[in-house]
């Protein structure tokens, strides 16, 4: 049975991100390619950040979900080129995550400057005030940063621009 | 009695070290773009291990929680960019040895790091100026990578630079506010800027080998780094209130394979477990 691409992207489009459950794994636009080689289903992976420690997990699950579905010949590839970027994250998926408390990422990755002076305009997920401040360049993982609203006081995750 | 620093590293160390993969006899020199090629990937790969491994050591004992958790993060992304050219190192060399392999499983001798990364944390300013150190060579050799010849080693560094981007970013923004703090702060990070400089001129001295991937299109030539790195660091020093030291002394030898005392305590601690149960999963 070879199913159709579509299908293998719909499936796929079912997997929670596994730090992240409100949204998919081809909503953070990590899966890059699906392709049939003959009778082996080859999918392309590419890492968000190189240590992010939920790459093997994704990797498994994206295994047992198209075993589940009866793909038997399964490839799993990982690509670097291009570097994954948030810009690849969906609008629908940027709401997903405002709405679970995480800031989205704020304008296109192509065009930050990353300099000091061009922090972004953070709003705050849980009132939606704009007087917001970096607590740290990191959060809770590598892609994301620690925020502090100044109007509701709650801290908050921010998905860093990348 | 502890032994004395000096009783520790021998004046017969390198002379050891040399000769020791040959078990005994003096290992032969082997000079091909493959091997140039390994020992290139390496010297990256060590230098992203070693210096994620000292900054992990800092988890569960920074000042504030949430410096605590960007040190580890930082680690991450260093552990992560290892996995990467180490893997691509042990598929160049051929001989069947992954990352893992490289990272748990070679002697003090055959790492390639700067002796920069090898340095021991200090206190928080002390780390976070190894850092900025490190940082600000590590964004122009990435840039530079992404050039390269070759296109898988182009691709880790297209991956690695976005995170550096972050690393620099926050070890300049830190090594500022500390310099420029209070009286205590900005005394520590002067100390640590005087105890780490003779470290980093090893990131400029180039060897035959670098010569020859530099000569391919490779890798930059070690030299062409300084210039990117002085701009940065004497920018960041100014702002910082930090006087730069005026010696050009550099300790050497890291890139080689001849390292400090330090190193060996920190494979020991680093390498236990698969050197207790070799190949042990989980």
């Amino acid at each position: 049975m070879k199913p159709a691409l579509d299908q293998v992207w719909a499936w796929l489009g079912e997997v929670p991100d596994p730090e992240i459950p409100v949204i998919s794994l081809t909503d953070l636009g990590i899966i890059r390619d699906i392709v049939w080689e003959g009778e082996t289903l080859v999918v392309a992976v590419t890492p968000t950040y190189s240590g992010c420690p939920a790459t093997s997990v994704i990797n498994l699950e994206i295994e047992a979900k198209l075993r589940s579905k009866g793909v038997e010949n399964l490839r799993l590839e990982r690509r670097l080129t291009p570097p994954w970027t948030t810009d690849w994250i969906t609008p629908s998926a940027r709401e997903a995550l405002s709405a679970y408390g995480i800031a989205p990422p704020v304008g296109l990755a192509a065009r930050v400057n990353r300099l000091a002076g061009s922090a972004p305009e953070v709003a705050c997920p849980r009132c939606g005030a704009v007087d917001t401040e970096r607590v740290s360049q990191f959060g809770s993982t590598p892609c994301k940063a620690a925020y502090r609203c100044r109007a509701c006081l709650e801290p908050f995750d921010y998905f860093k621009c990348h | 009695m502890a032994p004395a620093m000096s009783d520790i590293m021998t004046p017969d160390a390198a002379e050891l070290a040399r000769v020791a993969p040959g078990r005994g006899k003096a290992a032969a020199e082997v000079v091909s773009p493959g091997h140039d090629l390994f020992v290139g990937l390496t010297r990256l790969g060590d230098n992203t291990l070693i210096l994620g491994h000292r900054v992990s050591e800092w988890c569960g004992h920074s000042p504030i929680l949430e410096e605590d958790i960007a040190l580890a993060n930082m680690a991450l992304d260093l552990i992560g960019q290892t996995q990467l050219w180490l893997g691509l190192a042990g598929q160049v060399e051929g001989a069947g040895r992954d990352a893992d392999a490289l990272a748990f499983r070679r002697d003090a001798w055959d790492f390639r790091n700067l002796l920069l990364v090898e340095r021991p944390n200090g206190d928080f300013g002390h780390t976070l100026m190894r850092q900025f150190l490190f940082d600000a060579w590590h964004q122009p050799m990435l840039a530079a990578l992404q050039d390269s010849s070759d296109a898988r080693i182009a691709e880790i560094a297209a991956k690695a630079a976005k995170e550096v981007a972050y690393h620099v970013e926050r070890s300049a923004d830190l090594v500022i506010r500390l310099g420029d703090g209070t009286e205590e702060s900005h005394r520590r990070m002067q100390a640590a800027l005087e105890a780490l400089w003779p470290y980093t001129g090893e990131m400029f001295l180039g060897d035959p080998t670098d010569a020859r991937l530099a000569e391919a299109g490779v890798m930059p030539a070690p030299e062409a780094l300084r210039a990117p790195w002085e701009a940065t660091v004497t920018a960041v020093l100014a702002e910082a209130t930090l006087v730069r030291p005026a010696s050009a002394f550099a300790h050497k030898g890291g890139k080689q394979g001849r390292h400090t005392e330090h190193m060996g305590h920190l494979l020991t601690s680093m390498q236990w477990l698969q050197r207790s149960y070799p190949g042990a999963k989980w």
